[in-house]
């Protein structure tokens, strides 16, 4: 299929959900399930894409295996994203040349 | 009305600047998916949702459904109706129903944070300003990546292929040292992923998202529900956030 459809079809389903709500309702959600439920999607979601794809991100899980553990080191303590995300390449790039 | 575009403006370069880097891997992500260097432009100029977008790639790479496509963009993505629904509480009364379909394609978790915080009511020139400032960042960095992917060394394109979920990591960590509820929706989260991709092998990776985003979500909802804005919520015993 043509890659371009796909791109409408997300483009398309995304500007929806933004449009829909913020331009047809003034009334806020109460149920404070469901306010919780969309709270947490967010951290499902990114967490579920994350493992395991982030194993085979790099092509070799050896590398990727060290660049993870780089990423979540530096995450636990705070680092900006930037570095967090620069450091965990620098680290797979420089154990592919061991493994 | 300019003053207020500038002050959007302004608002808004932080977020591009963190866009700048989260795209720059996304570019990248995208180029070794299989993607040319304007089709990942024109998906960042048209979608500006990182995780949709990463999520939307990996179903192109491996030619899944469009009905998986709409779904997992849906469950990825139906934050940004909230989003929208907690900020049409705070629209200055200049905003009619054009201005408010204009401006609703630029909702995005940081989008939304910063003017969220802004005191008083926002009006449609802040959010011209702020959103054309993001989204410049969000559509150059993927440009810049998706090209930096086709003329870098393999072995460097490669281990930039980490760069966002990197990234991912440094988002969802630290929140999880504060709240028990975050932890439990990426522990959970993590645990279906990890389920489905080596146990339940039927499932493709976009359901397999949407199933653990879901599932992780609804039982943290349970546990741990949250009270991230009391005005109209009591508070209840158990929330942590």
């Amino acid at each position: 299929m043509n890659t371009y459809i796909y791109i409408a079809v997300m483009a398309g389903v995304t500007y929806l959900i933004r449009m829909l709500p913020f331009t047809l309702f003034r009334k806020k959600i109460r149920s404070p399930f469901f306010r919780s439920f969309l709270a947490y999607i967010p951290y499902a979601v990114l967490s579920a894409m994350t493992i395991p794809a982030i194993f085979y991100s790099t092509g070799n899980i050896a590398t990727a295996i060290v660049g993870t553990v780089v990423a979540a080191v530096l995450a636990y303590f705070g680092k900006p994203l930037i570095v967090v995300a620069l450091a965990a390449s620098l680290a797979a790039f420089i154990s592919g040349f061991i493994f | 009305m300019r003053k207020h575009f500038f002050k959007g403006m302004k608002d808004g370069i932080p977020t591009a600047l963190g866009y700048l880097s989260v795209s720059f891997g996304f570019g990248i992500l995208a180029v070794n998916l299989g993607l040319t260097i304007a089709q990942s432009v024109v998906m960042s100029a048209t979608n500006l949702t990182s995780a949709g977008q990463v999520a939307g790639v990996g179903i192109i790479a491996a030619g899944g459904t469009l009905i998986e496509m709409i779904l997992t963009q849906f469950v990825l993505n139906v934050r940004y109706s909230l989003m929208g629904l907690s900020l049409s509480q705070k629209l200055d009364s200049k905003f009619n129903t054009f201005h408010r379909m204009v401006i609703s394609f630029g909702i995005t978790d940081e989008n939304f944070a910063v003017a969220y915080s802004q005191k008083g009511d926002i009006t449609p020139a802040y959010m011209y300003g702020m959103i054309l400032v993001s989204m410049v960042g969000w559509v150059f960095g993927t440009l810049l990546g998706a090209v930096a992917g086709h003329i870098l060394p393999s072995a460097l394109t490669a281990a930039m292929g980490i760069l966002v979920y990197g990234m991912f990591l440094a988002i969802i960590i630290p929140p999880s040292r504060k709240s028990r509820g975050i932890l439990m929706a990426v522990v959970i989260g993590a645990l279906c992923s990890i389920l489905i991709k080596y146990v339940f092998t039927f499932i493709s990776s976009g359901f397999s998202v949407i199933i653990s985003a879901v599932i992780s979500a609804a039982v943290c909802a349970l546990l741990f529900p949250m009270n991230d804005d009391s005005e109209s919520d009591t508070p209840k015993e158990g929330g942590d956030a």
